[in-house]
């Protein structure tokens, strides 16, 4: 490599700066200076042949330079260790001495468990990092490379002996056996891919349908109770409800799951289906048109339907369209209307398929 | 006992069975070059390791069944609650298993710092060149292994069937769905039917402790066989070239590092785990489609996704009685898709562009080589706007900022972002280059200040010595004309070579000049850049300067930096500019 | 570019750099972020002396935007008809008086004390009912439900208020806050009436044993101890995330510094 600035031409020995050391130069991460260079395998002193066996010259110094540094990085090590050791054992003493269960417990345990392990383990990094640094003597070694690529007589033997085998083997020189060896295994490849079948059903028209039908109540979520439009009378409120006796099918409530809001008379207009309406109450699908996620935040005042997971906008008065994000059409509307008992029910399934796009939705 | 006397006895009774003596010295003796950048794919490694040890812990524990159950443990706010038993299983681990939660939340945090480290061991190896000749397999690897990652911690944050997780796994289905033709077979086979059904956590069980887990595992030794097969590249310095390595050997000293690193790798994890809270499912609820909570976003490493699919508009076809949701189907692939793709074929397409087909074991500066480093911030500056944009109702909330207007903002700054990134990233890695050609020119500044007889007050100023100039690798930035050279005689018009050819000829050597652009060594000017006389600097290589350099006394400008004008790859190059026609 | 590049090394470079930065985040983040207000609404039995304090710190606070009648103006709502327990939510939160109009009030410290909270909303009340202030055993969370509080709030609060009440955005600049300093009675009456964008809630919807489950949940998840350690606000993984890299890492980034830092006793160089 060019060195344009060197001061001498001898490389490999350490320079000089020829002016006071003023330079600011204590690099963090560099490696450290060497305080023994050499080459792989290379013996110092190799002089004529026929001298007798050469002195053998060690390639990694056996102390550090200074010794009384050592043997105090020595005792702070020992002591690092010594700590790890007892932060191990209090990790088994709070193993064993605290209980779990009640949250203050569990707390206590963790932050037990886990402040001795950490002594133990950071003890014993510091340590460890102290004793290279400053027990292990500096050194800087040198490796050569050998360039990745075989040589020529490597890599023509190497392409005697491959082509002495494919010939031998006959695979090439046959195209009956290297054909039929070829379609042989490609059905052989398939089959696991076949058998791999059976993990689910066909989805038929299953999308396409959900539990409500004609008849079945709305409940209210979580405390399963059907619901009336005189109790849900108040302009601005809103609830998730649920197709009755199903609280404990996840299946159909990933489908099914819906919310009602009231309006004032008036506000709620076309498109939404003021046929599919019951006292300015509108029930929508609870599950996005874009990827599935709940739409529940309803924001009363400005009539807003928003989802929280990617902010799809729906627009409640005028049957959910899309104002804003990601969603590419609007909210199912649910048919309800009132049982003979007054209670909200559905007057059939939703009109069209719930929930996000599929390639066979249309 | 001392080391003869054991090397005299187990040593001889192995080295008898296994022949190891050569091949074991070999090892011992192997040269680690240092420098704490190398360290950054330890992290990934070690945190691995911490996550199959407390992954191993959990798996006595955990219950990957989907069958409901009602709870009656330690938790009492959730008593009486219906959840599935991998849910029950999780809280169990965590309020009755003594060791549970540190060991859950370990192997949470750990989960996070492997794939945090992956981004930073990726983003060292690529500003550096390290993926170069002869490592670009290492690199498809590491490339694998980060979406192997990415999937892994996916299913496995998705195994305690917890509300925010539950609401990833919907997303996923919904991702599903939008696939053409196959999507509601893959959806149907995934989860078993319909969603959520009882099949989905068991199998991502499977997934996670045994199959990714299983390809992680041979990945990772094929990267650090290679590694050592090829040893590790080195920083520029002195006495450090492309054909040795300088640094310590392998035993002691490397092995206690790396052996003490292991150890920071542990610390730092359990004091996190310790002292901060992580995935708390306790709060979170068991999951239920019918409810969702506000801010849910998946861990951050797919929290890019989770930006594509928030900026995207609600683009979608409908006809033939068929729905294509380009809404789902774009964001979901096709930002993944060019990243990864990119990541995976750029050091071929550098290869391509540069000509460069030699090993480079000596990583590069990432000032010298100012178009990679530009086109690696604008990727970096589009995933993290991505990113940015999958937290955005969190960043509304907290800063201040309407919800929308994130939005909005982010789908301008998905375009502009990256081309500004690049742009001033290029600007800032040639002005550093400058500095050092100031430094290599005149100096370093001792602080020594002496006034001169006509009363001027200098600063005086040493040249670097041999080690600081080797680290600037200033000669790095010289690249032969590795582009192929075609035929050309007097009086005939020129052959270009066979790689030159055609219109992707043209592009490959436009490309070539906005890539190869550096401020040449001999910045004062005799005769470079700029001025059509095809003979660069004086090296005699006849590669080209597009770089219309700056002499610092204001000479003469060459008006148009177009090359900086333009986003990755398009290099309109404004080359008509006199900088000598397309030599070939 | 060349003038630029010519000046670089000029002292006032790098402060006209920074400076430039610091005027550019500045006026992109003033630019988009919110000012934030806007306002909402509403009960009965009150003392006549009650009822005329009420009126009197109505007429000095409040009609200024709500008109003498709380019969509403261009930049309030009318106040007739919302009860006294919609005005004791907003007073007694501090978001009324509202300092601004806009998207949203934020919750202050009171600016009424509570008598005068009470004054006021019987005023109010007084007008033509409402929702009234729930009793104390209205609100009182013994013997609640909190799994079935749990359920509820996840199907029809979380959405908007997080998981944990940790609070989230709405759209234009509003959100819905943070429930970790409501008292049960603010809770009750914020369900009852549905302040600003929140919906209303009301006794036949969510019955008042109800509320008073989802009142037990929301204040026993707030006061329950983070086992785990420092709960990032209970925001989730986002925070997490940031911990990963901006803690983690960094942390490691320094040890990787550590252990291969250059030796500063070594003799040469």
């Amino acid at each position: 490599m060019s060195d344009p600035s060197a001061p001498d031409g001898t490389s490999g020995l350490p320079d000089e700066p020829t002016e006071a050391p003023a330079g600011p130069h204590r690099v963090i991460g560099t490696p450290p200076p060497a305080a023994a260079r050499t080459m792989l395998g290379q013996r110092a002193g190799d002089g004529a042949a026929g001298d007798g066996p050469p002195p053998v010259v060690r390639e990694l110094p056996e102390d550090p330079p200074d010794p009384r540094h050592s043997k105090n990085a020595e005792r702070l090590i020992a002591l690092l260790f010594i700590l790890s050791a007892l932060a191990s054992v209090g990790f088994i003493a709070a193993y064993v001495g605290l209980e779990v269960g009640p949250i203050d417990a569990v707390l206590r345990s963790n932050l037990a468990l886990g402040l001795s392990m950490s002594v133990a383990f950071l003890t014993l990094a510091v340590g460890a990092t102290i004793w290279v640094r400053h027990i292990m003597p500096p050194v800087e070694l040198t490796e050569e490379r050998h360039p990745m690529a075989a040589t020529e007589e490597e890599r023509a033997e190497f392409k005697k002996t491959f082509t002495e085998g494919a010939e031998a083997s006959g695979f090439v020189k046959r195209p009956l056996l290297r054909r039929t060896l070829i379609a042989a295994t490609l059905p052989l490849a398939a089959a696991p891919i076949v058998l791999l079948r059976d993990m689910g059903p066909l989805p038929g028209t299953t999308l396409r349908h959900t539990v409500w039908r004609k008849g079945l109540r709305l409940v209210t979520y979580g405390a399963n109770t059907p619901i009336s439009p005189a109790e849900f009378s108040s302009a601005g409120g809103m609830v998730t409800v649920i197709p009755e006796g199903y609280q404990d099918d996840p299946d159909a409530l990933a489908a099914a799951t819906a919310i009602i809001i009231k309006f004032q008379p008036g506000v709620l207009q076309p498109p939404t289906v003021m046929d599919w309406t019951v006292d300015g109450i509108v029930c929508y699908s609870k599950i996005c048109t874009h990827v599935g996620c709940p739409v529940a935040l309803y924001e009363q005042n400005f009539h807003k339907i928003l989802c929280p997971c990617h902010q799809s906008t729906f627009d409640a008065p005028r049957g959910a369209q899309v104002l804003f994000g990601p969603a590419p059409r609007p909210l199912p509307q649910l048919p309800i209307t009132t049982d003979a008992d007054g209670y909200l029910v559905a007057m059939s399934d939703f009109h069209e398929p719930v929930g996000p796009s599929f390639f066979e939705r249309g | 006992m001392s080391v003869e006397r054991a090397l005299e006895g187990v040593g001889r009774a192995l080295d008898d069975r296994f022949r190891g003596a050569r091949g074991v010295r070999v090892l011992l003796r192997k040269v680690f070059p240092d420098h704490w950048t190398f360290l950054l794919g330890e992290i990934a490694l070690y945190s691995f390791i911490i996550l199959l040890l407390t992954g191993t812990f959990l798996t006595l524990f955990f219950q990957p069944s989907m069958t409901d159950v009602v709870y009656h443990g330690s938790y009492t706010q959730l008593d009486g609650v219906r959840m599935s038993e991998a849910y029950a299983s999780t809280l169990n681990i965590s309020f009755d298993v003594r060791g549970g939660l540190l060991m859950r939340q370990i192997h949470h945090w750990a989960a996070d710092l492997f794939m945090a480290a992956i981004f930073a061991h990726m983003l060292r190896i690529f500003f550096t060149g390290a993926y170069r000749k002869p490592r670009e397999a290492n690199w498809l690897i590491g490339i694998t292994m980060l979406v192997l990652g990415m999937l892994e911690g996916l299913f496995g944050y998705s195994l305690p069937d917890d509300l925010l997780s539950g609401t990833g796994l919907r997303i996923l289905e919904g991702v599903l769905l939008s696939i053409p033709v196959v999507g509601t077979y893959l959806t149907f086979f995934l989860f078993g039917g319909p969603f959520p059904g009882n099949d989905i956590i068991p199998r991502l069980y499977i997934i996670h402790v045994l199959l990714i887990p299983g390809l992680l595992l041979a990945l990772i030794t094929a990267h650090l066989f290679l590694m050592v097969h090829q040893k590790h590249t080195q920083m520029p310095g002195k006495g450090r070239t492309n054909t040795n390595v300088v640094g310590a050997p392998m035993y002691p000293y490397f092995m206690a590092k790396t052996g003490a690193f292991f150890f920071f790798t542990f610390a730092a994890l359990a004091i996190t785990s310790t002292f901060v809270q992580i995935n708390p499912i306790w709060l979170y609820g068991p999951y239920t489609p019918v409810g969702i909570s506000a801010g849910s976003q998946p861990d951050f490493y797919m929290g890019f996704l989770e930006g594509t699919l928030r900026v995207f508009p609600n683009w979608t076809w409908d006809a033939w009685g068929h729905t294509v949701a380009w809404n789902v189907l774009i964001p979901a692939l096709v930002p993944l898709g060019v990243i990864f793709t990119g990541l995976a074929l750029w050091p071929f397409l550098e290869q391509w562009i540069t000509g460069d087909r030699r090993e480079h074991h000596v990583n590069d500066r990432p000032r010298n080589a100012p178009t990679r480093t530009a086109l690696g911030i604008a990727g970096v500056t589009l995933y993290g706007i991505f990113w940015a944009e999958g937290a955005n109702d969190i960043i509304a909330d907290h800063l201040d900022i309407s919800l929308y207007l994130t939005t909005e903002i982010a789908r301008y700054a998905i375009f502009i972002g990256p081309v500004v990134a690049y742009f001033v990233t290029k600007r800032i890695c040639l002005g550093l280059q400058r500095k050092d050609m100031h430094l290599v020119e005149h100096g370093v500044e001792t602080g020594i200040i002496r006034q001169l007889p006509t009363g001027e007050y200098i600063e005086e100023t040493r040249p670097l010595n041999e080690e600081e100039l080797a680290k600037l690798a200033v000669d790095a930035r010289e690249q032969p004309a590795a582009l192929p050279v075609g035929a050309s005689a007097v009086g005939e018009p020129d052959v270009p070579a066979p790689g030159m050819r055609g219109g992707l000829g043209k592009l490959r050597e436009r490309l070539n000049k906005v890539v190869t652009e550096s401020v040449p060594l001999d910045g004062h000017g005799n005769g470079y850049g700029g001025h059509g006389n095809g003979h660069g600097n004086g090296h005699g290589n006849g590669h080209h300067e597009a770089e219309p350099a700056v002499v610092p006394s204001g000479g003469p400008e060459e008006s148009s930096q177009a090359e900086t004008a333009t986003a990755a790859g398009a290099a309109e190059a404004g080359d008509g500019q006199g900088d000598g026609a397309s030599q070939s | 570019m060349s003038w630029i590049t010519a000046k670089r090394r000029r002292p006032a470079a790098s402060y006209a750099v920074v400076l430039l930065g610091l005027v550019l985040v500045g006026a992109i983040y003033a630019a988009i972020t919110e000012g934030g207000e806007s306002s909402a609404s509403t009960t009965p039995t009150a003392s006549q002396a009650q009822i005329d304090k009420g009126r009197e710190i109505f007429q000095l606070t409040c009609a200024t935007c709500h008109g003498l009648e709380a019969q509403g103006t261009a930049v309030a709502p009318s106040l007739i008809g919302v009860g006294s327990a919609a005005v004791d939510f907003q007073v007694s939160t501090g978001r009324m008086p509202a300092k601004s109009i806009g998207a949203e009030q934020e919750q202050r410290p009171a600016q009424l004390n509570p008598t005068q909270t009470r004054d006021v909303a019987e005023y109010i009340a007084s007008l033509a009912g409402g929702p009234a202030i729930p009793t104390p055993a209205e609100v009182s969370t013994s013997g609640a439900n909190v799994g079935l509080g749990q359920e509820l709030f996840i199907a029809d609060c979380a959405q908007c208020h997080n998981f944990d009440g940790a609070g989230g955005a709405l759209t234009d600049g509003k959100y819905a806050p943070a429930l970790n300093q409501a008292t049960p009675t603010q809770i009750y009456e914020a369900m009852l009436t549905g302040p600003e964008a929140m919906p209303v809630f009301n006794n036949t919807t969510i019955t008042p044993n109800q509320k008073r489950d989802i009142i037990a949940y929301v204040t026993d998840t707030r006061t329950t101890p983070n086992p785990g350690g420092f709960s990032l606000g209970r925001i989730g993984p986002v925070t997490e995330g940031l911990v990963a890299f901006l803690g983690l890492l960094f942390f490691m980034v320094l040890a990787a510094m550590w252990i291969t830092a250059k030796h500063r006793k070594t003799a040469d160089e």
